[in-house]
């Protein structure tokens, strides 16, 4: 599939998963051709990073399920922050764990799991709809039951993948993209290099399975500009130019045309900067 | 840096590494960099069996060397099983500990966004969580937080017995002192001042009422081999001294 084919699979309104974590390996070139697409008034689920802060400038999200969004090496994500102080969506605010739990159990089946994170904070008192469950067992605790985070569909970027959709990360952290693809009900993996097969592969790198995915992308670079090592590093430069960039400017240069074009617009800039 | 008199800075390091003292086999998550300093000086003498990261992955040793693998999910077991001491920072800090990283004023529409609670409220119910403040004001020491990212101890005991039973704060830690919540109600009290710190500068520099014993002492001072460590192992560019300047 192209990027394109993704996005042309998505609708306004849904759902949708994107993996990763912060900074690191997020599916950016399938962003990208949905920021080039007409689709909003989506609920995006993430473990918060550019991603987050590009559809939150394109003015895409109608409700994001996040724990925070961060660049790392830049703590705060601008375009997120700057769209939360002009109230541009509906934030359901989550804690990394219940977070997790969520993506369980909508891999699970399960409505909802216990969790003890989140009792005591203003988790509770901004997700009015969150409940709390009772151990049937002698201990008697109390625990947030923290639902299902099922979607429509997830976005993940690997490094490698066959064209049946079985997933490799080489990296530090698979993150939670396998329960992305298993918690969603289509899963689209972008990846570094599309292999005819894994026969030297460690065979624990295999982390998503086909099974869980509907379509796979070779995206060369498509994790850029975030980290996705080893195949590359986070492009600080790049990274730095996007947080300090007033977002028309940014939008106008770098993501007016294709991903090809993307890319090219990266490299020149790379090269005005030598 | 005068070769002989400890700056602030060192106290602070010395102040936070000693958050890790008795601690046994845990991973001690310090953040920002005068945690990260003082975590590996009390690998380095007094908690040697304290298990660090690399800040992504993998589980290190001082020199580097890997000694395991961490991932998110993995890591996150280990904070609900308790075997983690985590230092982290806090935008605000009120007298009962609660702690606010997500956003400063009304969470609807907030005037400044900051990072979101995090793991704040997973870290506060299942693993010590002590906090390192680089300026102590009024502006991080408030009545009340804004949003509470982290759980204090009145935030707790309002939730029930399943957020008090693995729930602990130790200490905090500022460029002024260090404090802790050994008091009846478990508010904040002032447990010692960095040398060079007036108690009456504490209390003007916090925007609610602390608990202050008659007698206040003062941080301990390093030994030689401490500060040799800090100095010449693990900070030898001096980064300390630009988080906490000299007074």
């Amino acid at each position: 599939m192209t990027p394109e084919d993704v996005v042309s699979r998505l609708r306004s309104g849904m759902t949708l998963g994107i993996g990763g974590w912060g900074s690191r390996r997020k599916p950016m070139a399938l962003v990208r051709a949905l920021l080039r697409s007409d689709i909003t008034d989506l609920t995006v689920v993430s473990y918060g990073g550019p991603d987050v802060g590009l559809l939150a400038a394109a003015g895409r999200i109608r409700t994001l399920v996040a724990a925070f969004a961060t660049l790392d090496s830049i703590p705060l994500e601008p375009h997120f922050r700057a769209a939360r102080q002009r109230g541009a969506f509906e934030l359901r605010e989550i804690d990394e764990a219940m977070f997790m739990w969520g993506l369980q159990a909508a891999a699970h089946r399960l409505p909802f799991l216990p969790v003890r994170a989140g009792l005591g904070s203003d988790v509770m008192r901004v997700n009015p709809a969150l409940r709390t469950v009772t151990s049937p067992y002698d201990d008697g605790e109390t625990f947030v039951a923290m639902p299902a985070l099922r979607m429509d569909a997830a976005l993940v970027h690997l490094h490698r993948a066959d064209r049946l959709g079985n997933g490799q990360y080489l990296g530090p952290d698979p993150y939670f993209d396998d329960l992305f693809c298993e918690a969603a009900d289509s899963a689209y993996v972008s990846c570094e290099r599309i292999v005819d097969d894994f026969a030297s592969a460690v065979p624990q790198t295999l982390l998503v399975k086909r099974h869980s995915v509907t379509g796979v992308v070779e995206a060369p670079h498509g994790a850029h500009f975030t980290s996705c090592a080893p195949d590359y590093g986070r492009d600080e430069p790049f990274q730095k130019l996007y947080a300090t960039t007033p977002w028309p400017d940014f939008a106008e240069r770098f993501l007016s045309g294709d991903e090809k074009t993307y890319q090219s617009a990266v490299q020149s800039w790379h090269e005005e900067q030598q | 840096m005068n070769a002989t008199t400890t700056t602030r800075a060192e106290y602070c390091a010395i102040a936070c590494a000693d958050a890790w003292r008795d601690n046994g086999e845990v991973l001690a998550s310090p953040m920002g960099l005068i945690p990260s300093i003082g975590a590996r000086l009390a690998k380095r003498t007094f908690s040697p069996d304290l298990l660090l990261t690399d800040g992504e992955a993998l589980i290190v040793g001082l020199d580097g060397s890997v000694e395991g693998w961490l991932p998110y999910r993995q890591h996150l077991a280990m904070v609900t099983g308790g075997r983690r001491h985590v230092m982290m920072g806090a935008s605000q800090l009120d007298r009962f500990g609660n702690q606010n990283i997500s956003c400063i004023g009304d969470w609807q529409r907030p005037d400044r966004q900051l990072l979101g609670v995090r793991g704040a409220p997973v870290n506060t119910l299942n693993n010590p969580v002590s906090y390192w403040v680089p300026k102590h004001s009024k502006r991080v020491f408030v009545a009340r937080v804004d949003m509470i990212s982290g759980v204090g101890y009145d935030s707790a005991a309002a939730a029930g017995p399943s957020a008090t039973r693995f729930h602990r704060i130790p200490r905090v830690v500022s460029d002024l002192g260090v404090f802790d919540f050994a008091t009846p109600d478990r508010t904040m009290r002032l447990a010692c001042v960095h040398p060079g710190v007036s108690v009456a500068e504490v209390r003007a520099a916090t925007g609610f009422p602390l608990a202050v014993p008659d007698e206040v002492p003062r941080t301990r001072e390093p030994t030689a081999t401490e500060l040799r460590l800090i100095r010449t192992v693990i900070d030898p560019e001096g980064l300390r001294e630009r988080e906490v300047p000299a007074a």
